[in-house]
Formats: structure tokens, C-alpha cells, sequence
């Protein structure tokens, strides 16, 4: 009986499944009771219903079934809190993966997993795109479900994919980097990482619901008059934006106060300056996306006039707060590539990072920077001309601290003893993507050559280079880097080179012709063509079809090595920051003691030098500088 | 950095540079170019074209030589020279990219500058926007809109006033500049002529502007880059540039 009762009402999927079919009916009631009490007719109005049902209160339901907040809500009625047991840390099985978990390297793992399973469904859509884009005919898929396809594919990997893949990597290695034994907020954590499925889940479901289908920018009047679908794009955003604000606050805490005793800034690794950057990024420029979808969703939905013209409406009011956020979100989607980069690259070269409190600062100066720019995608909008020339000057500036960044990882690998392992491959192609990415971006930074390139696969090309080439390859660097930490085990690096080295290929067959046949006039978001396109086209869409079967190498390698793998020793890198300097997987907290930080992170090549010492190891330290007092 | 080593890494260098040189202009980039605006985008582009190919082979050199010459033998453990950074090479790296930079401002300035400029004289050419079509309205010489003002179409609708001439396609004189003022009816589209290089979106409920200069006769494509809806990848049209007694004779004819 009581086992039973324990199945029902403890935390956990079954209760999940009919908590979020009660919240759903709460919703449901609440949408039917106002109608029928305001004499509404239909009174089962179902636009309404699914908005306020569907995608906000199911959610909810399914979350607090899932035991999310069960520690808040006990504490908030004064009923007795479970003692902090430590037993939602850890995972002993598998399953315990699709529980509430309070441990951050769990919650890492979840993340990377979740959104590797997302990136595979949106590379999935990009395919279907490029089978489409083969012919120049319209051929195989209707025009609402191409829309629909790219809008998808640019918002899973945005919102499901990169920006959390970050936040998974850095969850499981920031709080090692920084010697703490946890994130700051655990349950805050868990609940930041169980918003992602929801998010990601409505926007899969879109396409059961047409209407997603006026791009990942969803600009406005189009998304206010596509059909109904479009809501499931606005409010996915909403969970998905929720679970980045949340983690990022969280990152901000943990760096701010965890750090462990030496841990100056100044001594921090960068890829903890980095996701310190970007969290700052998060907090602030996440709300403007958040209130332009609520503001489409309201237009939509109960008729405001936002946007508008013909209730008063601005049209370029949404494209002002649409990319507020979203271009800080771009850097969202680099800066944190760019730790990882930093970490892989003075690692696997054996050299101290070249110019640290530079790349640190060149950081800063692009978060900075970064805010100031928003408008270079709007220089066609018909926004006040003046506007677009301080748009030009700040846009272009950041090529300064960003070369900066290349340039001191160049002359990071000089002289170095550069070991290509497959973390290496990746981190150095980011670096020579990232340049090319760069380089077209300088072209589009000037108005008017951007205004001949504006909207065209010449656009499509550069985004691709800097999201794919860029940050995806950083993603990739940072998870062959960290895999044999997280997972215990080696995974096969002849693989992880094959994986490489077609990506790398496949990914400039795909990507570069884009260039051409965008400046020679084929816009983007089209399904159809014109004829002199097509063997360039059918071109891109063959390297896409091996670009995408690339990924299974790296599918097929994780999962066997993950199981089968050899066991990965403590610091396989011979790499000084401290997550390297316990057992892997590390210990349930992280630390058996508190770490001493007595030095720079990379100090490679400097005789002696220590980054941390532990308990133990420090009388050893404090002799040896007594010794070296004596001597001096 | 050794003299043989520099001599090696410029000589990479000046490869990587005839190589992207190659590409630069060997590839057909840009379509043909039939406007004054768009010859100065041009220039623009092949500013910046060069700029960027004098950083890439510098990089991509320094990175080849690098990881050509620095690869570690598959014993050796030991590190690199321990170097945490120079002051000077920082500065420089700095400056240099700054003044580039500059440069490509003021270029890119001037040029939109000049580019934005209303001519004495234009043509005033109106455009509207909906889904999936364009109409081109031009109207009667000689008269003066009020500021922000449609002369042919009514706000909010797709109706053209009798007195204007009104066209499918966008028809222009040779050598002549034509002011393009632009809306559209229910969402956003965009106008592109590739060959004329220009573009601006037209917006419900606001007027857009933009000039043309055409200085080639022919016949060209005439886009709308913004997605607009299920029609988008069809609202396609032709800009015909013709000789100013052609134009006169079109524009007379009912």
C-alpha cells in the first residue's frame, strides 16, 4: 500500500504524467470559466485554451511532479524540509539521469545529453532544407512545411542546442575549475536543466500546429498573421529563455562566491572568465526576447496592437527588442567556445595562454561592445538612416578584441609542443572557421556592402561559419576534452579524428559556396530558385548529406566509449586547472579537500609551477618557501 | 623570430595571398554592376576584399608555419617555453586591426553617403509591397508630395490613384537617378535589384526611401529578400532600364 502510495504521490514520472494532466485541466478550467462567466462565445475557445492549458500550465504540473519544487513548496506551507541528505546528488544508474538531480555534474551531463539529442533533430530538419534545395524546382516538401523547416532547424539549434550545450559544459566543469563542490543554487540548477525538454518539445510540436514558419526571427506583422502554430514558437522560447536566465544567475553566484581560497580573479582559468561574461550577457539581454514573443503571442492571440499598423502598431519596434537580445545572444553563443578554445589550445601546446589579462579584458570589452550593435541587423529595415553609422563604428570595433583572441592563440601554439588530439583538431578549426566567419562578417559590418548582402545565403554563409565552424566546434572541442572526466572513460580517438576531419571538409563544401551564389543573388528563405543556382545547389546539398552523416561517427564513438571505453586516468591532458587534479569521474563532491590556489592556471613550461595545492601538500609548499626565504 | 623562420613564414604568406587573390578574382562574386550606387558598393567591397585578404594570409600563414613547425614528437612530454605574453606584439595587434578598421569606416561612410543622397532631379518612383506582388506607381511630373506622403497609393490598401501610371515590373530611364520610395500593405517585404546592388526593405505604415541610378539599359531581376509569407520565394518581378525616349514613350501609353 504504501509502495503504491510512494509510486502515486512521490516525486517522479508517474506522478509527473498526472500532474500535468491536472494542471492542464486547472488551465482548461480557468480559460472556460472566464468565457462562459463573460458570456464569451465559443466558450471552448481552443487557441486559448491550448496557450493558457497547454503550454503554460501543463508544464508547470509536469515539472512539480517531477519533484522540482517539492523542497520550495514543503519549505513555503512550513511543512518539515527534507534534510539535505545529499541523495538527489550522484547518479548510481542510468535512470537516475531522468530524475530531479541536484548534483551539478549530473545536471551537466543531462544537459549535454538533451541538447546533443536536439542538435541531431535539428540537423535532421536542416537535411530535409537541403533535399528541398537540391532542384530548383519546388519538389518535395509544400511551402508552409519549408518555412517551417528552417524556422525549426535555426530555433532548436539556438535555443535547445548551442547557448545550453555551453551551459551543460560549464556546469559540469566550472564548478571543478573554481575548486567548489557544487553550483551555488543545486535546486535552482535542476530546475534551470528541466525546462529545456519543455522548451524543446514545443518546438517539435509546431509542426502538428502550422504557423512556425516566419523564421527563427519570427518578425513581426508576419508572425502575427501566420496561423496559430506561431504561439508554440513564443512560448517555447519563454521556457527555454527562463532556463538560461536561471543558470546563468547561478554561474554568476557560484563564480562570484565559490571560489575556492587563492582563486582570484585574476587567477581564474578563462573559461571561467568567459562564462562570468556571458552570464552577464544572459541576465540582461534574455528578458527583450522574452517580451517580443509575448508581445506577437498577445497580438496573436487577444489582439493587442504591438505591432500592428492598422491599431497603431510599429513594426520595427519588434526587430529593436528582437535583436536587443539576440544579438548579445551571438556572443551568447561564442564567448563560451571562446574558454573552452583557450583551455584546449594552452593545454594540448603545452605553453602558458598567450597575453592572459588581455583575452580576459578583450572579453569584457566584447560584452561591452556587444550591447551597442544590435541595429547592424536592421541597416535595409528602414530605421532612421543616421543610425546605422554608430551601428557600423561599434560593429566593427569588436573585430579588435576578437583579433586579439585569435591572434594570442596563435602565438599560444608558437613554440609550443602542440599534441593534435582530438580535442586540438577542433579547438584549431574553430580558430580558422572562426577567422573566415570573421572575415565575411567585416564585409557585412559595412552598410553598404551589407546592404547588397543583407538577406542573402551570403548571410546564411556567415552564420554558419560562426555558429557552426565557430561555436559548434568549440562544442565539440570542449566535449572530447572533458569526456574522459565526465564519463570515466577514454573514448576512441581514431574516430574522433575521422569525425573531425569529414565535419571540417564537409562543413567548407557545405558552407563556403553560400558566399557566391548569395552575392550573386539567390536570397535566403526561399524554396525556389533560379536555374543558373542549381549545380551549386545540388552541390551544397550532397556536402550537407555527408556533413550530416558525420555526426553519427561522433554518436556511434560517445555511446561505445561511454560503455566500453578504457578507463580514463585523472588528468589524461597532463592539464593544470583544477578539475584535472581529481579522480575522474571526480568524487560526489567534487573535492575530498578544499584545494589552495597558489598560482596561474597555466603555467606550462614554468619549472615547479603549481596552480593549486591540496591539505596535504601545503606544509610541502610553505617548506619549500621557507627553503627558498633561507636562500634568498 | 629567427630571419629563416620570417623569410619561411612570408613566403607562405604571399602564397596564401596569391591564392585568395585567385579566388577573389577568379570567382564571379557580384553580378553585373548597372548603377552609379552600385558601382560605389563595389568599390567597397573590393576596399574590404583586400583588406581582408592581407589578415587572412597573415594569419593563416603564422598558423600553418605554427602547426607545421611546433607539432610535438610522439614522445616527447616536455613543455614549451614558458612565455605569458609581450607587450609589444599585444599593442601591435591592437593598433594594427584599429586603423584597418578606421579605414573601412570612412570608406564605407563616404560611400553610403553619397549613396544616400537625393539628386537634384529624381525621378519619383513609388513602390508597394503585397503578398506576393509588386506595383510600381509613378506619379504625374511635377508633382511635389508632401513629406511622407503616397502620392499614388492610399495608406493601407493596394489601390492606385488614376492619375499615376502604374506597372508590374519597376521601369527606369538610363542615367537618370530615380528616388524609390517604398511600403507595403500587410507585412514586410524587401526590394532587390542584384544588379543595381541596392535594397531596402518597405514597411507597412512607414515610407522608405532609396536611389537608383541606373547606367546600363537591360532587363533585370527584382526581388523581395524579406520573408513575406508562403509566396515569398515567387514575389519576383523584372526592373527594365531603358533609354529616356523608350521610357517617355512607355510612360505615355496607356
Amino acid at each position: 500500500m504504501t509502495s503504491t502510495r510512494r509510486l502515486l504521490l512521490g516525486p517522479g514520472w508517474i506522478r509527473a504524467a498526472w500532474m500535468t494532466a491536472l494542471f492542464f485541466g486547472i488551465g482548461f478550467a480557468i480559460v472556460v470559466g472566464i468565457r462562459a462567466l463573460a458570456g464569451w462565445d465559443p466558450v471552448i475557445f481552443w487557441d486559448a485554451i491550448i496557450v493558457v492549458a497547454a503550454l503554460t500550465a501543463a508544464p508547470i504540473g509536469f515539472l512539480a511532479g517531477l519533484g522540482a519544487f517539492d523542497y520550495w513548496v514543503a519549505w513555503a506551507f512550513g511543512q518539515p524540509t527534507k534534510p539535505e541528505d545529499h541523495s538527489g546528488h550522484g547518479a548510481r544508474r542510468w535512470t537516475d539521469y531522468f530524475r530531479i538531480n541536484t548534483d551539478h555534474k549530473v545536471i551537466g551531463i543531462q544537459y549535454v545529453s538533451t541538447t546533443i539529442f536536439f542538435f541531431l533533430a535539428g540537423g535532421l530538419l536542416a537535411m530535409l532544407v537541403r533535399a528541398e534545395l537540391a532542384q530548383p524546382e519546388a519538389n518535395f516538401v509544400d511551402p508552409q512545411t519549408y518555412n517551417q523547416l528552417f524556422s525549426v532547424h535555426a530555433s532548436l539549434m539556438i535555443f535547445l542546442f548551442v547557448i545550453p550545450a555551453f551551459a551543460g559544459l560549464a556546469n559540469y566543469v566550472l564548478p571543478l575549475m573554481i575548486g567548489a563542490p557544487d553550483m551555488a543554487f543545486p535546486r535552482l540548477n535542476a530546475l534551470s536543466y528541466w525546462l529545456l525538454p519543455i522548451g524543446g518539445t514545443m518546438m517539435l510540436a509546431s509542426f502538428f500546429f502550422p504557423g512556425f514558419g516566419a523564421g527563427w526571427t519570427n518578425y513581426a506583422p508576419l508572425s502575427v498573421v501566420q496561423p496559430f502554430g506561431n504561439v508554440f514558437f513564443s512560448m517555447a522560447v519563454q521556457w527555454a529563455g527562463a532556463s538560461s536566465i536561471m543558470t546563468a544567475l547561478n554561474f554568476l553566484v557560484t563564480i562570484v562566491t565559490m571560489r575556492a581560497p587563492g582563486m582570484t580573479f585574476w587567477r581564474m582559468p578563462l573559461l571561467v572568465w568567459a562564462n562570468f561574461t556571458t552570464s552577464l550577457l544572459v541576465v540582461i539581454a534574455t528578458p527583450f526576447i522574452a517580451g517580443s514573443q509575448f508581445f506577437v503571442m498577445f497580438d496573436k492571440v487577444m489582439h493587442t496592437n504591438f505591432f500592428e499598423v492598422a491599431g497603431g502598431g510599429y513594426p520595427l519596434g519588434y526587430q529593436h527588442i528582437f535583436w536587443f537580445y539576440s544579438h548579445p545572444a551571438v556572443y551568447i553563443m561564442i564567448l563560451p567556445g571562446f574558454g573552452i578554445a583557450s583551455e584546449v589550445i594552452s593545454t594540448m601546446s603545452r605553453k602558458p595562454i598567450f597575453g592572459y589579462r588581455l583575452m580576459a579584458l578583450s572579453l569584457v570589452a566584447i560584452l561591452i561592445l556587444g550591447f551597442s550593435v544590435w541595429a547592424h541587423h536592421m541597416f535595409v529595415a528602414g530605421m532612421a538612416p543616421w543610425l546605422r553609422i554608430p551601428m557600423m563604428i561599434t560593429t566593427l570595433l569588436i573585430a579588435v578584441p576578437t583579433g586579439i583572441k585569435v591572434f594570442s592563440w596563435l602565438a599560444t601554439t608558437w613554440e609550443g609542443k602542440i599534441n593534435f588530439s582530438t580535442p586540438m583538431l577542433w579547438g584549431l578549426g574553430f580558430v580558422s572557421q572562426f577567422v573566415i566567419g570573421g572575415l565575411s562578417g567585416i564585409f557585412l559590418g559595412a552598410v553598404p556592402i551589407d546592404i547588397h548582402a543583407s538577406d542573402t545565403y551570403f548571410i546564411v554563409a556567415h552564420i554558419h561559419y560562426v555558429l557552426l565552424g565557430g561555436s559548434l566546434f568549440t562544442i565539440f572541442a570542449g566535449i572530447y576534452y572533458w569526456f574522459p572526466k565526465m564519463t570515466g572513460r577514454m573514448y576512441n580517438e581514431r574516430l574522433g579524428k575521422l569525425h573531425f576531419w569529414v565535419t571540417f571538409l564537409a562543413f567548407n563544401a557545405t558552407f563556403f559556396p553560400m558566399h557566391i551564389i548569395g552575392l550573386q543573388g539567390q536570397p535566403r528563405r526561399v524554396y525556389t530558385y533560379e536555374d543558373r543556382f542549381g549545380d551549386w545547389n545540388l552541390f551544397i546539398s550532397i556536402s550537407s548529406f555527408v556533413l550530416g552523416v558525420s555526426f553519427l561517427v561522433f554518436v556511434y564513438n560517445m555511446i561505445v566509449s561511454w560503455a566500453h571505453g578504457p578507463r580514463a586516468v585523472a588528468n589524461p591532458w597532463r592539464g593544470m586547472t583544477l578539475e584535472w587534479q581529481v579522480s575522474s569521474p571526480p568524487p560526489l563532491f567534487n573535492f575530498d579537500e578544499v584545494p589552495q590556489v597558489v598560482g596561474n592556471p597555466y603555467e606550462y613550461g614554468v619549472p615547479g609551477a603549481r596552480h593549486a595545492v591540496f591539505n596535504g601538500e601545503r606544509e610541502e609548499v610553505r617548506a619549500e618557501a621557507r627553503e627558498e626565504e633561507v636562500r634568498t | 623570430m629567427r630571419a629563416g623562420s620570417l623569410i619561411r613564414v612570408l613566403l607562405v604568406a604571399l602564397l596564401l595571398a596569391a591564392g585568395a587573390t585567385a579566388v577573389a578574382i577568379f570567382i564571379p562574386w557580384l553580378p553585373d554592376d548597372a548603377s552609379k550606387e552600385g558601382e560605389r558598393i563595389d568599390f567597397v567591397f573590393w576596399f574590404v576584399t583586400a583588406i581582408c585578404i592581407a589578415i587572412f594570409s597573415v594569419v593563416a600563414s603564422l598558423s600553418v608555419y605554427s602547426l607545421v613547425k611546433f607539432r610535438a614528437k610522439p614522445d616527447d612530454d616536455s613543455d614549451g617555453p614558458p612565455v605569458h605574453g609581450h607587450t609589444g606584439i599585444e599593442i601591435v595587434w591592437t593598433v594594427i586591426p584599429l586603423v584597418l578598421v578606421l579605414a573601412m569606416i570612412v570608406v564605407s561612410s563616404v560611400a553610403l553617403a553619397q549613396n544616400d543622397r537625393e539628386p537634384k532631379g529624381a525621378m519619383r518612383v513609388e513602390i508597394l509591397g503585397q503578398q506576393f506582388a509588386w506595383t510600381v506607381a509613378y506619379p504625374p511630373p511635377g508633382t511635389s508630395p508632401d513629406v511622407d506622403h503616397f502620392v499614388c497609393f492610399t495608406r493601407g490598401s493596394g489601390d492606385v490613384d488614376k492619375r499615376c501610371k502604374s506597372s508590374p515590373n519597376l521601369v527606369l530611364p538610363v542615367d537618370r537617378p530615380a528616388r524609390l520610395h517604398l511600403t507595403a500593405r500587410e507585412v514586410i517585404h524587401s526590394f532587390w535589384v542584384p544588379e543595381f546592388r541596392q535594397k531596402q526593405d518597405a514597411v507597412p505604415g512607414l515610407e522608405t526611401e532609396i536611389t537608383v541610378t541606373p547606367t546600363k539599359t537591360g532587363n533585370y531581376r527584382f526581388i523581395c529578400t524579406e520573408l513575406c509569407g508562403l509566396g515569398h520565394a515567387l514575389m519576383r518581378t523584372r526592373a527594365i532600364v531603358m533609354e529616356q525616349s523608350d521610357f517617355d514613350t512607355w510612360r505615355g501609353a496607356k
